[in-house]
């Protein structure tokens, strides 16, 4: 087989399909930037499917995260999220927001306070907005309405009787039921994504309908772990509370989850147009900066690809999705080698206690940026004019006990293409 | 004489109670239902909490102590021929080498087969390439290289499997979480045993014959609640590090004085490099540290320089009781350079001894002398058995041995018997044989107590993933009813946390990122601390689900 180097000629690269990646995929095909997007599957398929802007600080919840970005302006100066104007994070979520439910999938809109969504331990969670398959948990739970949290025989790590369990004292009129899936052999392990395909088919959507019903008995509000389709799980969802009569919602469980997958073929099938190229399950492999822009290059099965452009978006993630590396003693960025803000030693990456509500130091190790989203030097000057980064590789913000992953990337991917675009004008 | 007889203070009574669940103890607990006598054994936490938990899985040749202590070495010779024999099911015989590398003393290296010969040990000298072909992970520049008997050993298994016979034989039984908080003496002899059990804080009064004190390092603590100042310790804790692959065959020793990251031991799947060797105060609340872990590891490379490449799950320390002097106070029945037994007469106490020093190779002969003490005390001329008789296995006591569980759940073939754990493969019905049948097993059984006797959160995901998945399975048995389920799974992974830390790098750092967000985004563990913390307080907080 001859290979060749194919070559592709675009304005803005994208490095990177997390959430940060496809939000500036988004923000730029809605700009009118033609684009190029690279990336692997990464952290996506272990989101819950919530979008958080920001839920926590020090080890508090945050219930109204627009003040909270005031008080963390007091604890982390240069967290990312306190270095844009709020109007552009709102923009930012409504902007995706709405992009989303275009292309098939809906998500409650951002409000002023945070949702207090369900996780599948029976703890709740802060967040800005969930998918609207997931909604009337979020509902039921506040009205401490009668509920019925179905679960599956042979479903791994989501246990209707746990969430019950933890739930009860607060919540007497939840309760728990195992069944079985329909068509499935009986007592196997059945996976999510299998179960979630199934319900595509109307059919099985009917089937399972049957077996739930017997035990609905005064339920207002019907739990499920989140297996109501890939593809159009509002459709889904929607049919499901007419076969039933009872609101339906999801929760979130363990990876690979569903919600996570929706969003990755969501990208996959709905996003490609005549300016938009995307190459998932694939990764970047070396990046050559000049005054014009940048060359990419990597490798698919047919050989060497080669893409121009004249600015680049590094979301390439944290340690998950390899965007930065840990050394045995130091944390490198491992496109670009660029100089990454973090602790004198090892010894400073972890708290001593896991759960110490500080948060680790690890997790705010990144790569700076100046205000047009441009990653910076040693000097702290520009690396390149037109290079900008987005989403959970900039240092100072911690996604994981701030619940802030979706908010930083949405509204740094936002400001990263508006200044990119800047430089394409 | 009820003085300490609080309201609801429940009363146990045994011929022995034995303090101390490591080797030693349930060493001792199996010796004396050889001898037809039975015990109650608590410990304050649980099997193998202390040092006999951590550490290598090393049977000792004796090659390891040739050149300074003749009489330890040839101990463990005798000790280790015995175990082999008598503990086959816990024994992996894969032998091993004393290795010496440029720049170590040649002269150290020349004397080892003499020395070896003088304690009885077979040792067989190997070429450089001899060496290599054994264990092709050596470095290339050995200067002198000898194989040895030496052997591994899983003490977790030989711990459970030295209480389940213990408990086929005799009306013994095993209490974890009870700790000793004081004695009632009266004219000379221990009457009762005070404990308290610390998880729901329930007292218990122990009434026995005869107490034995095997706390390993906390042994010179529990004496002094006896009133004894005889024992006197001096704790030196030592860290090791697991790979998780098996970087060797046999056993390699370097071939020099004993120092850090010197012996580098297979485990079954993974491999042990250690150790480090610090004194400290307290045995308390030790746990692994960077510089340890960077020590440790820079000097096995030059021992052997793919462990630079190696990738490490865990680090974990323990802490070695070392007697403080030979030149003992006078009471204490010196037994040998390793370990000593102290009978407490000279201390007026007539039902009491104390055990410790010593090592894992050794802890079947520390048994016996105890064994000897308390049989000739209660008047019985049984005489120990332990050499001989073979130590049976349970299927309730075999989960940690690497692969046994896959292996139990291929042969089971049942499509409804799921894996929990996907890196070491244990499956629904290896928890619930734990559950129903390993020593120790509990109503309501922490993950802790569950991962002790089996491989769950062994393996490269440190429990990120099964520690979930077998919370729900013990929810869905019923094990679990309420939030304490949580918090067992919170206390699990805060406890993997701790040996994860100093080893957090390379492509750990990414499975450490992907536990954190499972263990806090989906599993909400983190704000459940705090609902908790603040719940006190406010008594009837409405905050519970936080």
């Amino acid at each position: 087989m001859i290979r060749e180097t194919r070559s592709i000629q675009t304005q803005l690269a994208i490095v990177g399909t997390g959430l940060g990646g496809l939000a500036a995929g988004i923000f730029a095909k809605y700009r009118g930037i033609k684009s190029a997007q690279v990336g692997h599957t990464g952290a996506i398929t272990y989101t819950t499917g919530y979008f958080d802007l920001l839920g926590g600080l020090l080890g508090e919840q945050i219930l109204d995260p627009w003040q909270g970005l005031s008080s963390l302006k007091k604890h982390y100066p240069k967290h990312p999220l306190v270095r844009i104007a709020k109007e552009d994070i709102h923009k930012a979520l409504n902007l995706f927001n709405k992009e989303l439910n275009n292309m098939g999938i809906g998500y409650s809109e951002p409000g002023n306070t945070n949702l207090m969504a369900l996780l599948p331990s029976g703890v709740c969670k802060p967040t800005i907005s969930v998918p609207l398959t997931m909604l009337a948990g979020v509902k039921a739970k506040e009205a401490k309405s009668p509920t019925l949290l179905i679960d599956f025989v042979g479903l791994q790590g989501f246990s209707a009787v746990e969430f019950v369990a933890n739930l009860k004292k607060s919540w007497p009129l939840l309760t728990a039921q195992r069944i079985a899936f329909p068509d499935m052999i009986e007592g196997q392990q059945v996976f999510p994504e299998v179960m979630a395909r199934a319900l595509e088919v109307p059919s099985t959507r009917q089937k399972l309908a049957e077996t739930i019903k017997p035990f609905i008995g005064n339920a207002k509000y019907l739990g499920l772990p989140s297996i109501l389709g890939i593809n159009k799980p509002d459709l889904i969802h929607n049919n499901m509370e007419e076969l039933l009569g009872v609101k339906v919602f999801e929760i979130p469980s363990i990876p690979p989850s569903v919600p996570g997958m929706r969003l990755r073929e969501l990208f996959e099938q709905k996003f490609v147009d005549k300016n938009v190229t995307l190459i998932p399950q694939h990764k970047v492999e070396h990046i050559e900066l000049n005054d014009d822009g940048a060359k990419l290059f990597f490798k698919d099965p047919f050989g060497d690809i080669e893409i121009s452009c004249k600015a680049t978006i590094l979301a390439s993630g944290r340690f998950l999705s390899g965007g930065l590396k840990a050394e045995q003693q130091n944390i490198v960025e491992t496109l670009l080698n660029i100089p990454v803000t973090q602790p004198t030693g090892r010894d400073d990456w972890y708290q001593e206690k896991y759960f110490d509500p500080k948060g680790h130091n690890i997790n705010q190790v990144g790569v700076e940026i100046d205000n047009n989203f441009r990653p910076l030097n040693t000097k702290g000057e520009p690396i390149n004019r037109r290079l900008f980064a987005a989403g959970t590789i900039i240092a100072h913000q911690d996604w994981v006990r701030q619940r802030c992953g979706a908010g930083v990337s949405l509204s740094t991917a936002y400001q990263a293409v508006k200044y990119a675009a800047k430089v394409l004008d | 004489m009820q003085k300490h007889n609080p309201a609801g203070t429940r009363t146990l009574k045994t011929q022995v109670l034995i303090i101390g669940g490591g080797v030693t103890g349930t060493g001792v607990m199996r010796d004396l239902a050889l001898r037809n006598i039975s015990s109650i054994l608590i410990d304050r936490k649980d099997l193998n909490a202390g040092a006999s938990g951590s550490n290598h899985g090393l049977l000792h040749s004796g090659g390891r102590y040739v050149a300074q202590d003749l009489e330890t070495a040839i101990e463990c010779r005798i000790e280790g021929d015995i175990l082999k024999r008598v503990a086959a099911n816990c024994i992996d015989d894969c032998g091993g080498m004393f290795v010496a590398v440029e720049g170590d003393d040649e002269e150290f290296a020349n004397n080892f087969p003499n020395h070896c010969q003088a304690a009885g040990i077979a040792c067989e000298s190997l070429s450089s390439k001899e060496a290599r072909k054994r264990e092709p992970s050596l470095s290339k520049n050995i200067i002198a290289a000898f194989s040895v008997p030496d052997a591994t050993i899983d003490p977790f298994r030989l711990t459970l499997e030295n209480v389940s016979h213990a408990q086929q034989l005799t009306k013994s039984t095993y209490l974890p979480h009870s700790e000793v908080y004081g004695f009632d003496i009266v004219d000379g002899e221990i009457v009762a045993t005070l404990v308290k059990d610390s998880r729901v804080g329930e007292l218990l009064r122990i009434e026995s014959d005869q107490v034995v004190n095997a706390g390993g390092a906390w042994a010179m603590k529990i004496a002094k609640l006896a009133g004894c100042n005889d024992v006197k310790l001096l704790y030196s804790k030592g860290t090791l590090i697991i790979s998780n692959s098996r970087m060797s065959r046999g056993v390699i020793n370097r071939l020099r004085l004993p120092g850090d990251g010197d012996i580098l031991v297979p485990g079954g799947t993974v491999s042990l490099l250690g150790t480090t060797s610090a004194t400290i105060a307290d045995p308390n609340n030790i746990h692994p540290n960077v510089d340890e872990v960077d020590r440790i590891l820079a000097q096995g490379i030059s021992m052997v320089p793919a462990l630079a490449d190696a990738r490490f799950i865990r680090a974990f320390a323990g802490v070695r009781p070392l007697l403080m002097t030979s030149n003992d106070v006078g009471d204490g029945r010196k037994a040998s350079r390793g370990f000593a037994l102290f009978d407490h007469e000279k201390q007026n106490l007539r039902n009491f001894a104390t055990v410790t020093g010593g090592k894992l190779t050794t802890f079947r002969l520390m048994a016996e002398q105890v064994g000897d003490l308390i049989a000739k005390r209660l008047g019985s001329d049984a005489k120990c058995k332990t050499a001989t008789q073979q130590l049976p296995s349970g299927i309730g006591v075999r989960w940690t041995e690497p692969g046994f569980s896959a292996r139990d759940w291929y042969k089971r073939q049942d499509p409804t018997d799921r894996i929990l754990c996907e890196c070491e493969m244990v499956p629904e019905s290896s928890i619930d044989n734990i559950l129903k049948e390993a020593p120790g097993s509990e109503v309501e059984m922490s993950l802790k107590a569950i991962s002790l006797r089996s491989r769950v959160g062994k393996g490269s995901c440190q429990g990120a993933f099964c520690s979930i998945r077998v919370t729900s399975h013990l929810y869905d048995k019923g094990v679990y009813n309420s939030d304490s389920g949580l918090s067992h799974l919170r206390d699990f992974v805060k406890e993997r946390f701790k040996g994860v830390r100093p080893v957090l790098w390379g492509p750990q750092v990414a499975q450490m990122e992907l536990a954190e967000a499972l263990h806090c985004a989906l599993m909400g563990l983190d704000n459940q601390t705090n609902a908790r913390a603040k719940r006190k307080p406010e008594q009837n907080g409405s905050k519970e689900d936080l």
